[in-house]
């Protein structure tokens, strides 16, 4: 199967909110597929609409083949799920925990290489009450592959644990992808996204405003790039008086917006000839993060505009 | 239902039970200390003098008065004497919730002395094991006594009894406090334990999302259900092995041990596991979860025959007691254990297996785990 999940025209309305709003998306098998927004974008709805544990409003659902809600059981034999806030029995240790779940599914992990997999092997006998956030976190993700699943669902995996954590938990999702796992990730940190991610999708207010590899995002919504050379005013006031780009200065240094990358050369040529003193220049280009701010912010103005707008016409 | 499945459940359940302080305290611990101190305090002292309401109808006789006198020495019972036309005695100390009394017979002094048989009549309530006990100890040992010096002080040597008394006994053995504490006792356990803890694992375990991560695997509602059943029923057998032991083994507990206690020690678990789970299933929180529990615990675990039998109770309260499910767990295992009533235990029991039936229907019914 090519698809691992499709998605067509996905609606969960909570009353008169709708938490996810007419989504539609793909996941090709064997990908890493995120999903970006901030707080209550309606991350963990969809996520949980996925697995089968909420059902929808209308739209499209087939994980596997499968529609989550109404076969549910064949399914979740097939995949994998850290809910995000992860927790289990208080007092049953995280090796008991793959015991248990390795007796209900059925299968034979070895306990000890999936928690080293996890590194968790130092708490392999401790109770699950005493473990850290991360701790806990880790043994979730232990848990999701005792069945050896064909899909991972990881709903904001790393959110409050500590750097440590947070790469280890990076390690394990760069193994999943390599042994051909698909993996559905949710996040609200862009670097997460950027670097785990084959595919992103950036979520806000329960519709997809952005989608595509984090490069081809940029490309389509980021701004152009820029010539940033350091150093003083006058070396903006020179490429002013002898160049059409638009020309800032921020600080220490003086961002020229280019047009293509030649012209980078022949600005550069001109200031080394006018002699201005320089001590050095780069190119820079926008991060995902400056494309998820721009089009999040835009998003807020523009439901601003619209609560505005509405006593206006009314009066 | 799969049986590896609910195996593995009741196997990380166990472990999680044992490895609670507080459950198990409640569960296992507690009643054994109820029992050691009850039993300490009541099976050993049997102290508590029984007042022995009298009607002496052979009030001229010096050995009516010596015999009332000796009953006093046993200081078993105090002898009150009352009016001999106070009519029926066993309607009179019913009425007055008297739980002893005795009538001596006209002649009881001449035929004593002419060596010819007399009994006197003893009014005992079988449910307050404690004075009936004390009365009907008394007054064989003054009996006895008369015996001895009646039959055997005479020439002939034999030791013909002339004395003994008919007891309106409606058992046959005597029971004791601690008697009644062996199945009040078990019936607690029966409560408490799926109780405190069904209650508080269905709220909480809904809260912190456990039986949605639970519903991502293999194992049913139901398999999980049959697991919890089987984990409090093996408690309860638990919780009766103690209290059997400890009460014929240590206090010398009169109950007969019968295999008419199992179905108690099946049904009893379920009917609290479904009332714990319903408990737990109405409330939106884990906290008010337990103030429902408790709500319906407690006056269970006093009101039920736990630690004391429910006809000591005044009318009203025996009308209270009635309406408790553990009543009739606890009466029934009365029943079986002491009286050998298998009637009454049988009416007991159906009534139990339909409460229990009620609520573990609605417990299923009522009982998500995916809820949103
Ligand atoms: N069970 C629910 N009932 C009502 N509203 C809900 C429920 N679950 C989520 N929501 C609302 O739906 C929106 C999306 O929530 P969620 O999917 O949890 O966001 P995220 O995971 O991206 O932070 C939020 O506004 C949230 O308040
Ligand atoms: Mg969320």
């Amino acid at each position: 199967m090519a698809e691992a999940i499709a998605v067509e025209g996905l609606v969960k309305n909570y009353g008169s909110l709708a938490a996810v709003d007419g989504v539609s998306f793909h996941v090709p098998t064997g990908s890493v597929f995120a999903f970006l927004g901030p707080n209550g974008a309606g991350k963990t709805t969809t996520t949980e609409i996925l697995e089968g544990l909420r059902a929808r409003s209308s739209g499209s659902v087939q994980v596997l083949g499968f529609d989550p809600w109404s076969e549910g059981r064949p399914l979740h034999r097939l995949i994998g799920v850290i809910p995000q806030d992860f927790r289990f029995f208080e007092k049953i240790t995280p090796r008991e925990a793959i015991g248990y779940y390795a007796a209900l599914f059925g299968t034979r992990p070895e306990p000890d290489r999936l928690l080293g997999r996890v590194k968790l092997e130092d708490k392999a006998h401790s109770r699950f009450d005493t473990l850290s956030g991360g701790q806990k976190q880790k043994l979730g993700l232990a848990l999701s592959l005792v069945n050896d699943p064909r899909i991972c669902f990881l709903d904001e995996p790393t959110t409050g644990l500590d750097p440590t954590a947070r790469r280890a938990i990076w390690d394990v999702v760069r193994g999943l992808r390599q042994e051909g796992r698909t993996v559905f990730l949710t996040t609200h940190y862009l670097e997460e996204a950027e670097m785990l991610a084959d595919r992103v999708a950036i979520i806000n207010h329960g519709k997809i405003v952005a989608a595509g590899s984090p490069a081809e995002i940029i490309d389509r919504l980021g701004g152009a790039a820029r010539l940033r050379i350091v150093a003083g005013r006058e070396v903006a006031d020179f490429v002013r008086s002898r160049f059409s780009n638009e020309v800032a200065v921020e600080g220490d240094h003086v961002d020229i917006v280019l047009h293509d990358h030649e012209e980078a050369l022949a600005i550069l040529s001109a200031v080394q000839a006018s002699r201005l003193p320089w001590t050095g220049f780069t190119t820079v280009r926008d991060t995902l993060e400056d494309v998820f701010v721009r089009l999040v912010g835009r998003m807020d103005e523009g439901v601003l505009k619209s609560a505005n707008g509405t006593p206006g016409n009314a009066a | 239902m799969n049986g590896r499945r609910i195996l593995a459940d009741l196997k990380v359940t166990a472990r999680g039970y044992l490895r609670n302080p507080i459950a198990l305290f409640f569960s296992l611990i507690f009643p054994l200390i109820l029992i050691l101190l009850f039993g300490l305090i009541f099976a050993n002292t049997g102290s508590t003098v029984t007042t022995l309401y009298t009607e002496n109808f052979d009030h001229s006789s010096p050995v009516s008065q010596q015999f009332l006198s000796d009953l006093n020495q046993t200081h078993l019972v105090a002898v009150q004497v009352i009016s001999t036309s106070t009519g029926n005695l066993s309607v009179w100390l019913g009425q007055n919730g008297n739980p002893a009394g005795l009538v001596i017979p006209a002649g009881f002094g001449n035929n004593y002395t002419h060596h010819i048989a007399t009994n006197v009549t003893l009014y005992v309530n079988p449910q307050d094991a404690a004075a009936a006990g004390s009365a009907e100890g008394a007054v064989q040992a003054v009996e006895n006594e008369f015996n001895l010096h009646a039959a055997c002080g005479n020439a002939s040597g034999s030791c013909t009894p002339v004395l003994g008394f008919s007891s309106q006994n409606v058992g046959k053995a005597i029971f004791t406090y601690i008697d009644y504490l062996v199945p009040g006792l078990i019936g607690f356990s029966i409560l408490t334990s799926p109780m405190f803890s069904m209650v508080d694992v269905t709220s909480s375990y809904r809260k912190e999302g456990i039986f949605r991560q639970l519903s991502l695997t293999p194992l049913t509602r139901d398999e999980w259900l049959a697991s919890r059943v089987a984990w409090y029923t093996i408690l309860t057998f638990l919780a009766a092995a103690i209290m059997l032991g400890f009460g014929i083994g240590v206090f010398g507990a009169k109950v007969t041990i019968s295999i008419w206690l199992l179905p108690y020690l099946f049904v009893g678990p379920l009917l609290f596991v479904s009332l714990g789970m319903l408990a737990g299933s109405i409330a939106r929180t884990p906290e008010s979860a337990a103030v429902i529990g408790n709500i319906i615990t407690f006056p269970m675990m006093f009101l039920a025959g736990t630690f004391f039998p429910v006809s000591e109770f005044s009318p009203g309260l025996q009308v209270v007691a009635r309406v408790l499910p553990l009543y009739y767990v606890i009466d029934g295992m009365n029943q079986v254990l002491l009286f050998q009533n298998f009637g009454r235990a049988l009416t007991d029991f159906v009534i139990v297996l339909g409460i229990a039936v009620v609520l573990f229907a609605g417990a299923v019914y009522l009982f998500r785990w995916k809820g949103e």
